[in-house]
């Protein structure tokens, strides 16, 4: 069985490196519906490749990466939702987690939005 | 329909996070010999009123203002049953919820369990707010996770911190090898 002893050697580590997560205001909120039609059309393994490549690009200190309830766009999940400071709210759906990691490598890191995966580029009726 | 029960449990116990719960317990417990799944939420959120449970299994209820149908339990519920299974939900207002799915291992019709794993890490390491005591067991053999132990140890460190992510992970996948040999169903 894993032993809690290895928790401890990492609690060891990580001590003194905290503090430094202040929620400024230049932070990048990145949120996934996880209600019952996100988790039904597949938003798990969406969740976990965006905050996987948040933590292994270490942008944690600029990038957030949380869950939300169901938005009301059923028909459109997995939805990812990139609220950054002084610009409107950005709409990705239908993810997956190819396209999420595509969503990190040029929108988060980049700065372009991948228009192609947004709500706006959805033919809507 | 979900795909697989460890979604099925997710959907749940994200609905106990949401209902402000403070400890979350998920049992899920397979017996080849008995042919029987069982799996187990349990929460101390704010749980229903007698009306809301009444009508909680119907999928065009639900609390929510976003949408019209509710369909999470209905899922869970349908595909304990359509197995020959059981299931059921408890609540109380101020008390919390409990929701008891039983499955037939052996039935046809039975989904597979899934990545249990997954499921717990998401819910352990987005749902800081919330403690949570899993426990898995396979013919007998089990082993748990509270992450009141871990909280313990990491006092401040947060649980998305990626070293403690990852181990949270190991924990989960290295003791269900242990439990179960690897057993997939």
């Amino acid at each position: 069985m894993k032993s809690l002893e290895e928790l401890k050697a990492i609690r060891e580590k990580m001590q003194g490196q905290l503090g430094l997560r202040a929620e400024d205001h230049n932070h990048i909120r990145v949120v996934v519906g996880m209600a019952t039609c996100g988790i039904a059309s597949g938003a798990r393994p969406v969740l976990t490749t965006l905050s996987n490549l948040v933590q292994e690009k270490n942008l944690t200190d600029k990038i957030s990466v949380t869950q939300t309830g169901c938005i009301g766009l059923c028909q459109y999940e997995p939805i990812v939702e990139v609220m950054a400071p002084g610009q409107p709210k950005v709409t990705y759906i239908k993810m997956n987690a190819e396209k999420a990691a595509e969503v990190v490598e040029r929108h988060l890191i980049g700065g372009h939005i991948v228009d192609e995966y947004t709500l706006n580029s959805a033919d809507i009726k | 329909m979900m795909p697989e029960i460890s979604l099925n449990i997710l959907d749940v116990a994200e609905n106990s996070t949401r209902a402000g719960a403070s400890l979350v317990e998920i049992t899920v417990d397979a017996d080849m010999e008995t042919d029987r799944l069982t799996v187990i939420i349990k929460d101390n959120g704010c749980g229903m009123t007698k009306e809301q449970v009444d009508r909680v299994t119907d999928p065009f209820f639900t609390s929510r203002t976003t949408r019209k149908v509710g369909l999470g339990i209905p899922f869970f519920k349908y595909a304990a049953e359509s197995t020959g299974g059981s299931f059921t939900i408890q609540s109380q207002p101020g008390v919390g919820t409990t929701v008891t799915a039983g499955f037939v291992l052996s039935h046809i019709d039975r989904m597979p369990l899934g990545d249990i794993t997954s499921t717990i890490h998401t819910l352990v390491v987005f749902h800081p707010e919330s403690q949570f005591l899993y426990r898995y067991c396979y013919n007998g053999a089990s082993f748990t996770l509270d992450t009141r132990e871990f909280k313990q140890i990491l006092g401040d460190v947060p649980f998305n911190t990626p070293a403690v992510s990852d181990y949270i992970r190991e924990y989960l996948t290295e003791n269900k090898l242990e439990t179960d040999g690897g057993a997939i169903y």
